[in-house]
């Protein structure tokens, strides 16, 4: 059952092949049997198998909706009322929300049954999961390298089949880069798409939630009940919400792609190069048209991005101070004693980093120079987005300069791991929705495609990547061990 | 030397808005701790800011009443700083694009008026309370206030003296009531006010140093904070020292004000525009529909009673200090049809004294204007006295009864039957003849006696009027 899409899950629920008390014993045994993967930090067993009865009985009265009775896993940066949500830090290791996130409540209205809590970057800071307090997620790919991150769990039990969907986030290329790493699929919606109410903060102004699944038509189900205004969320936008499954199967023909000569330069290795040019040429057979375009201020995308995403996670995450919940260091002898050492023994080197560079940026005599050239920069590439989207429908590009790298090996490299995300980080400044699906292999690693279309287009991404995937069968293939 | 004083005023107002700024609890005051603190105002992860309307609402009304520029687009920002009743580690405020630019507001010192400038007024949300009583030496928070909507109203460095503040003071407090924006009440902490003080030799342009007074919560307090500051600075600066730039807590027990923390000390508090909220877009229309809205303000009220109603500046001033007194004053005069003046004076007088000695507020007055306007409508068509008034008042206020029920009941119609009168003072000209003859030897301080007579004769019921006129043609010589 674990190899089947959530579409076909779905229709099995439907006709009674199988219950989905049968699917969810079977993913928990799967949970269990590969834990070394490290995939979850919680697995609500107990609470999944009691959902699962209860989605049964709804598809057996038939009032069921497509996700009833899908097993499905959170990311534990989303907020689960009665489970705890550590935001992979050691600071919420003993946190438990008397709320769901509003991404939760849907899949919960919607009768998922949750498996458990993912493991997570801590705070969403990484690319690859091994900030984690909880320790690196392996890729079930090759165990020895990082399933990228921040959302590397997620990835990686959706790779493995430890679960039939996940949620993410993507802050800077969150979803996208291990959704490539892994060889699933991955979309970052429109900032404003999906509401960020009780998902765990990071930087406010850039971060989406979004599905992580096998295919394009699954992301399309997950992204049905995500999507939507929330009024709890003031940056969540009030648009109707498409129908995602009914243009998926529209043609591709005439279809104009732009190739940023700026993401096929000198920067990207051959390898690469070749693999996506490959991709791009199916795009061709199936009608479509490419078209050379050029983004100038690309290049300005990392360095405006760690003056941002610093700035707003330095405030964000102020609230952590060991007074109200989480960690509290022991025997404080005064209140500078308890915020220091709560917040010092607490969080991990990347989020302290993160911190201190944000509240560098935003401090007096600074933040003219950082964070409002920052904010400038911003502009730019948003304008140089608008700019190429108004000549081409969607933009084509790779997702990580790289294959998945080996564990362990730019952890004392910040600037290296930050350049991982080079190609993802401009698409969350300028708040465009983009979607990562699996395009070929590299000495056996998986490789991503990203697609990048315009504001609210997410039906259009859908379908781009459905009509590529009914042609190549790169997203069936199941790292080995895990068929 | 001679020394100026200048003083500019940061004036917080807690807006009446039934929940608070960005989260739906509750605004009451006096809960249990904690009672009134959600998900949002605990600062819990994944929470997020949604703006209370009514908030933005009241911030330009109040914007309007001071003839300000009101932004077409304003920003929230966080400002950084930790402290145990700050659950977010920052305050949502407004630093570079406040809601309220500037306006002003005319105050009267000693019959002259002065206007004031007000550089800005913003939105922010409040902070809990840190309880360092009963908690064995560690410091108890309560959040019930935590996102309780403020409305920070900075002037303009304008005022010169310690009296000239309190005025002004006085004059936004009765305003923000006026608006029926904020309640105003001091001691829960509604109307709060910073004082920013510096001297300079008179006639010198520039300013001195400031000092910062925080937090004074009283009109008295702010008159003595002030003063106490001023003598501080001159003393300061006379033996030779210099003012710095610091924040001082003003203790009213001691009457004092020390040192909080200097400039050096002061927090860098890192503002920036705050990702979670959207900038607030306020048009023309939203503008115009609150204008429509917009209540009399204070002094065109008074100029309003002054010139419609031919009243002296102290009834119409007195009448005018707060909406609801004025709005009970002009439904007396309505509902009784009487004299304004009449019904001023008894509102401003009798009513006004019986309220202040019960502490009451015209709005719980236990004679409401319509049963106040019975008793003057009686006073107006002779059927009562005033004298008489004054006992039928006694009885409206501890009763329930209508002016015309305790007349009746009591038996004090006015007598204006001219016989009646007549045979009195006929009998008491016949028994008094010594103050008779005095009188009529030029002694007009004794008519007095024979009124008082006549009155006492007729147990107050007769019309002093006729009563007069009467004895004015008995008595002719």
């Amino acid at each position: 059952m674990h190899t089947k899409t959530l579409t076909e899950l779905a229709q099995g629920l439907r006709s009674g092949k199988f219950s989905s008390l049968e699917l969810t014993h079977a993913f928990l045994a799967r949970i269990k049997q590969h834990q070394y993967l490290n995939a979850y930090i919680t697995v609500t067993e107990e609470q999944a198998l009691q959902s699962a009865k209860a989605a049964d009985q709804r598809l057996a009265s038939g009032n069921a909706e497509l996700l009833t009775g899908i097993p499905i896993a959170q990311k534990d940066i989303f907020c689960t009322l009665d489970v705890k949500t550590t935001c992979g830090s050691k600071m919420l290791d003993n946190f438990t929300a008397p709320y769901n996130a509003t991404v939760v409540e849907k899949f919960n209205q919607a009768g998922a049954v949750m498996l458990g809590k993912l493991n997570m970057d801590e705070f969403a800071m990484g690319s690859s999961n091994e900030t984690s307090y909880y320790g690196a997620v392996k890729n079930p790919w090759n165990i020895n390298t990082v399933p990228g991150g921040s959302s590397g769990g997620s990835a990686a039990a959706v790779a493995a089949r430890l679960t039939v969907c996940a949620t993410g986030t993507d802050t800077g290329g969150s979803i996208r880069q291990p959704a490539a790493l892994c060889g699933i699929t991955g979309l970052k919606p429109t900032y404003g798409r999906v509401s960020r109410y009780g998902m765990i903060a990071y930087a406010s102004s850039l971060d989406q939630g979004g599905p992580m699944t096998q295919n394009a038509a699954d992301a399309a189900i997950m992204l049905q009940t995500m999507a939507g205004f929330d009024e709890k969320d003031s940056t969540s936008v009030d648009l109707p919400v498409p129908d995602y499954r009914a243009g998926l199967n529209n043609s591709l023909a005439g279809l104009k792609i732009g190739l940023p000569k700026e993401f096929f330069g000198d920067g990207l290795n051959n390898d690469m190069a070749a693999t996506l040019e490959i991709a791009i040429n199916e795009y061709k057979k199936l009608g479509a048209e490419v078209k050379e375009i050029s983004m100038p201020n690309l290049k300005l995308a990392i360095p405006a991005y760690y003056v941002i995403a610093p700035a707003e996670c330095s405030a964000n995450l102020s609230r952590f101070d060991g007074v109200r919940y989480g960690y509290r260091c022991k025997n404080p002898v005064d209140l500078a004693d308890l915020y220091t050492r709560s917040r010092g023994e607490a969080f991990g080197k990347e989020v302290k980093r993160r911190i201190l560079m944000g509240t560098y940026a935003l401090s007096t005599g600074y933040y003219d120079a950082y964070y409002l050239k920052a904010q400038k920069i911003r502009r730019l590439i948003s304008e140089d987005f608008k700019k190429a989207l108004a000549d081409v429908d969607v933009i084509m590009g790779p997702v990580t300069p790289t294959t998945a790298f080996g564990i362990g090996e730019k952890m004392d490299d910040p600037i290296e791991m930050y350049l991982s995300d080079i190609y993802t980080i401009a698409i969350n400044l300028a708040g465009l929705p983009a979607i990562s699906i699996p395009a070929g292999f590299i000495r056996d690693m998986p490789v991503g495609l990203q697609i990048i279309g315009n504001y609210f287009a997410e039906d259009r991404l859908l379908n781009v990547a459905h009509q590529y995937q009914k042609v190549t069968n790169w997203h069936h293939h199941t790292p080995k061990g895990f068929e | 030397m001679e020394w100026e004083t200048v003083i500019g005023l940061e004036i917080h107002t807690q807006l009446a808005t039934q929940s608070k700024i960005f989260s739906g609890a509750s605004t009451a005051y006096g809960a249990e701790p904690n009672t009134q603190a959600c998900a949002v105002d605990l600062g819990l992860p994944g929470v997020l800011p949604v703006l209370n309307q009514e908030a933005v609402r009241m911030a330009v009304i109040f914007g309007m009443a001071i003839e300000a520029h009101i932004a077409p687009y304003s920003v929230f920002a966080r400002k950084n700083y930790f402290y145990p009743d700050l659950p977010k580690g920052y305050q949502i405020s407004q630093m570079e694009l406040p809601i309220v630019g500037i306006g002003h507001l005319d105050i009267e010192i000693d019959g002259i008026t002065k206007r004031i400038g007000v550089t800005r007024a913003h939105l922010e949300e409040d902070a809990g309370k840190s309880l360092h009583e009963n908690f064995l030496g560690l410091t108890g928070i309560d959040l019930n206030r935590a996102g309780t909507p403020l409305l920070e109203i900075v002037s303009e460095p304008d005022m010169r003296s310690a009296k000239e503040a309190v005025a002004y003071m006085r004059k936004l407090h009765e305003l923000v009531r006026y608006l029926g924006i904020c309640d105003g009440n001091m001691q829960e902490g509604s109307f709060r006010c910073d004082a920013n003080v510096s001297v300079r030799p008179k006639g010198q342009t520039e300013f001195g140093t400031r000092a910062e007074i925080k937090n004074i919560n009283s009109f008295k307090f702010v008159e003595k904070a002030i003063n106490h500051e001023v003598e501080r600075q001159i003393e300061l600066i006379e033996n030779g020292g210099r003012v710095i730039q610091e924040t001082r807590l003003y203790d009213s027990v001691k009457d004092e004000t020390r040192p909080m923390r200097s400039k050096e000390e002061a927090n860098d508090y890192r503002y920036f525009p705050d990702p979670d909220l959207l900038p607030v877009i306020i048009d023309e229309d939203f503008k115009s529909q609150i204008k429509a809205a917009l209540p009399e303000l204070p002094q065109a009220k008074k100029e309003r009673f002054k010139t419609a109603y031919s009243l002296d500046e102290e009834n119409a001033t007195l009448l005018t200090a707060s909406r609801q007194l004025a709005d009970y004053f002009e439904a007396v005069l309505k509902v009784s049809g009487c004299e304004a003046k009449l019904c001023a004076n008894w509102i401003t007088g009798d009513l006004s004294a019986a309220l202040n000695k019960a502490g009451l507020e015209i709005t719980d007055s236990p004679v409401s204007d319509e049963r106040l306007a019975g008793l003057l409508a009686r006073i107006s068509d002779n059927t009562i006295s005033g004298k008489i008034a004054k006992q039928v008042f006694e009885t409206l206020w501890q009763s329930t009864s209508s002016a015309d029920e305790i007349i009746a009941e009591k038996g004090l119609k006015q007598i204006t039957d001219t016989g009646a009168i007549e045979a009195i003072i006929d009998k008491i000209i016949a028994n008094n003849q010594d103050q008779v003859d005095q009188y009529r030897s030029g002694k007009d301080k004794v008519f007095a006696f024979f009124v008082g007579q006549v009155m006492k004769e007729m147990q107050g019921k007769a019309n002093p009027a006729e009563v007069n006129k009467m004895l004015k043609t008995k008595l002719a010589p």
